[in-house]
């Protein structure tokens, strides 16, 4: 429930190293999606490699355990190296991705790779299911058979163009799911260029408040408010938690960060090793691993 | 001459045989099933009563989950409790869902292979006078062609709650279609009724009509009509559209060499379709296709629009006779 420096410096190490995965896959992949993945590396470290969410990768149906549901499908690739480091398969698949006869496709299907919860690409329909998922819960409670089991919807802030999220939105309100967290990733940033000038979202936080969502804003690059805003967003009776985690798309790879045109494409060989030259020196901080 | 194995209604062939809409019989289904599995939920796009969910409603109130004019949210959400565990039945207008929210349900609930029951209601044009919009020829098309679907047309209301209880106990992703108006009850409780498994209501030898839904009914007074001339036609309940009873339909037009199918649906995509594509297959005969002719519906009485669209008992006869000129 407390994170102390050292694992947080621990964690930060984690999320660089995913980083790198998700450059290598893409890197080996030759298509994919760079940005959001990157930009999402620490959200999903404090999610698979620390113990906000209930889970064993050993044992991955288990009843008990809380639902991490991807509604983005396409940041896959920084699921699958978070899912790879926290055990649920071995690390070597990850460079799969992408290719015949693999457990990662390209966006990710459920019946493909134990331990992913639905399947997703399509946008927009992700909270609805997740919602589906936490009013289930709910009604089970009232049997009382198991503890209650939270489920954590990732979501991008492009899908919020989708009616159906809106739907979701408001059908989640509604029924006061309070096991229902989502974690939008505010990277400002779609295919076709910055979310406020495809589709003005803003002011979020109101909206989603006005459906009767609790709203928390945090860092998304800062592993100790991820963390809490998590088991925050536990704690809050009577009302889904819509989690905005403000990150930089690209984030790390210094060509990449800001930039729209890098959501959908991956990195060619050059780049790729300017991107993994970057993330192995920490940003310039060190430099033996350039030499 | 009727098969005596398919017991059917006594009274089927009488002027005053018994008329119920089919989504009557859903919806006393749907309770039975709720009595027998408390996993089983039902989920309404604000149309409880014509839906006839009503029942379900009003003795499972926990279990019945309103999701408002959100039929892409309903898919859904019943794909996520699908995904912990419970059995959930969405149902709305065919036009809506699988309408409306066809992506919904073909990735969240048949690509994801859980386990949610679809019910399309107001089916055809039959509706009749809310016109077009609100008449579904499209579905059978739409959901026959999603990989793990099981597409159901129970031919009346008996048979609509027998197919809400299969539903109900088989494992994956069903829809089933509904009629809103009252149409003749062909079946008894005794009937026969197995998924993927066709029915032969009667005999014949020159031709076999392969019919679905309450058009059943029509198929079975052309077929007297025509003994009347001489011309004796079997009649084939295809109530499974998928997967499709493919040695009943190919033994009959093996024994025939001549096939009509019947079907409120567009004849492009639907069950007249997969008849052909299983004959073309495995033998080929002369077809007539009866059904809507790639055009939208308009308003009416259920009788007349019928009649309109080319569905009649008339044109049925017409089209045994032209199918035989084909042989």
């Amino acid at each position: 429930m407390h994170l102390f420096d050292e694992q947080i410096k621990k964690l930060e190490d984690f999320a660089n190293q995913i980083r790198q995965d998700v450059i290598n896959m893409l890197l080996e992949a030759k298509s994919g999606h760079s940005a959001g993945p990157l930009g999402m590396a620490d959200v999903f470290t404090v999610l698979y490699l620390t113990d906000a969410i209930k889970q064993d990768p050993k044992n991955p149906n288990w009843e008990e355990r809380d639902r991490i549901v991807l509604s983005n499908g396409h940041i896959c690739p920084v699921m699958y190296a978070a899912m790879a480091h926290a055990g649920y398969f071995p690390k070597e698949e990850l460079m799969t991705l992408r290719k015949y006869g693999s457990r990662l496709q390209g966006h990710p299907h459920r019946e493909k790779l134990p331990g992913l919860e639905i399947s997703s690409g399509p946008l927009g329909s992700g909270l609805s299911q997740a919602a589906g998922m936490a009013y289930g819960f709910k009604l089970d409670k009232n049997q009382a058979r198991l503890p209650m089991r939270q489920v954590v919807c990732l979501m991008g802030d492009g899908e919020l163009d989708c009616g159906q999220v809106w739907e979701a939105v408001m059908w989640a309100g509604k029924n006061k799911l309070d096991n229902l967290t989502a974690i939008i990733d505010r990277n400002n940033i779609q295919i076709d260029g910055f979310t406020e000038d495809v589709m003005p979202l803003e002011p979020l936080r109101k909206k989603f408040e006005s459906f009767g969502w609790s709203v928390l804003e945090i860092d998304g690059h800062n592993i100790k408010e991820i963390y809490d805003a998590i088991f925050e967003a536990r704690a809050i009776f009577e009302k889904p938690v819509m989690i905005i985690a403000h990150t930089i798309p690209g984030k790390g790879v210094d060509f990449m960060e800001f930039d729209f045109t890098w959501h959908g494409k991956p990195p060619n060989a050059e780049e790729g090793k300017k991107a993994l030259d970057e993330l192995r020196s920490l940003g310039g901080k060190i430099t033996s691993e350039n030499q | 001459m009727l098969n005596q194995d398919a017991k059917l209604n006594q009274k089927l062939l009488q002027p005053d045989v018994e008329q119920e809409p089919l989504r009557f019989g859903f919806g006393r289904g749907l309770v039975l099933a709720g009595r027998g599995d408390k996993n089983v939920v039902v989920l309404c796009a604000d149309l409880t009563d014509s839906t006839k969910v009503s029942d379900f409603k009003k003795e499972f109130p926990e279990r019945f989950i309103e999701a408002g004019i959100a039929e892409q949210n309903m898919a859904s959400l019943a794909a996520g409790l699908a995904a912990v565990g419970k059995v959930p039945f969405i149902t709305s207008y065919a036009m809506f869902s699988p309408g409306r929210n066809w992506e919904q349900i073909r990735t969240t609930i048949c690509y994801n292979d859980v386990n949610v029951k679809i019910a399309g209601s107001h089916a055809g044009v039959s509706v009749g006078p809310d016109g077009a919009t609100h008449q579904a020829t499209e579905d059978i098309a739409i959901t026959r062609v999603i990989p793990n679907m099981t597409v159901i047309t129970p031919c009346d209301s008996i048979e609509a709650e027998k197919a809400t209880l299969l539903a109900a106990r088989i494992r994956g992703p069903v829809y089933f279609r509904l009629a809103r108006e009252k149409t003749p009850i062909i079946t008894t409780k005794d009937s026969p009724f197995e998924i993927g498994k066709a029915n032969v209501l009667r005999e014949g030898k020159d031709v076999v009509i392969i019919a679905c839904g309450p058009l059943v009914y029509n198929s079975l007074l052309a077929a007297e009509e025509l003994s009347k001339e001489g011309i004796e036609v079997a009649v084939i309940n295809n109530h499974t559209i998928k997967p499709m009873d493919e040695t009943t339909i190919a033994r009959f037009a093996e024994q025939t060499g001549a096939v009509v199918t019947v079907e409120e649906h567009q004849i492009s995509g639907g069950m007249g379709s997969a008849v052909a594509e299983i004959l073309a297959r495995n033998h080929p005969v002369p077809m007539e296709f009866v059904g809507v002719h790639d055009r939208f519906g308009e308003s009416g009485e259920p009788n007349e629009l019928i009649e309109h669209f080319g569905m009649g008992v008339k044109d049925i006869t017409e089209a045994v006779k032209k199918v035989i000129s084909r042989k």
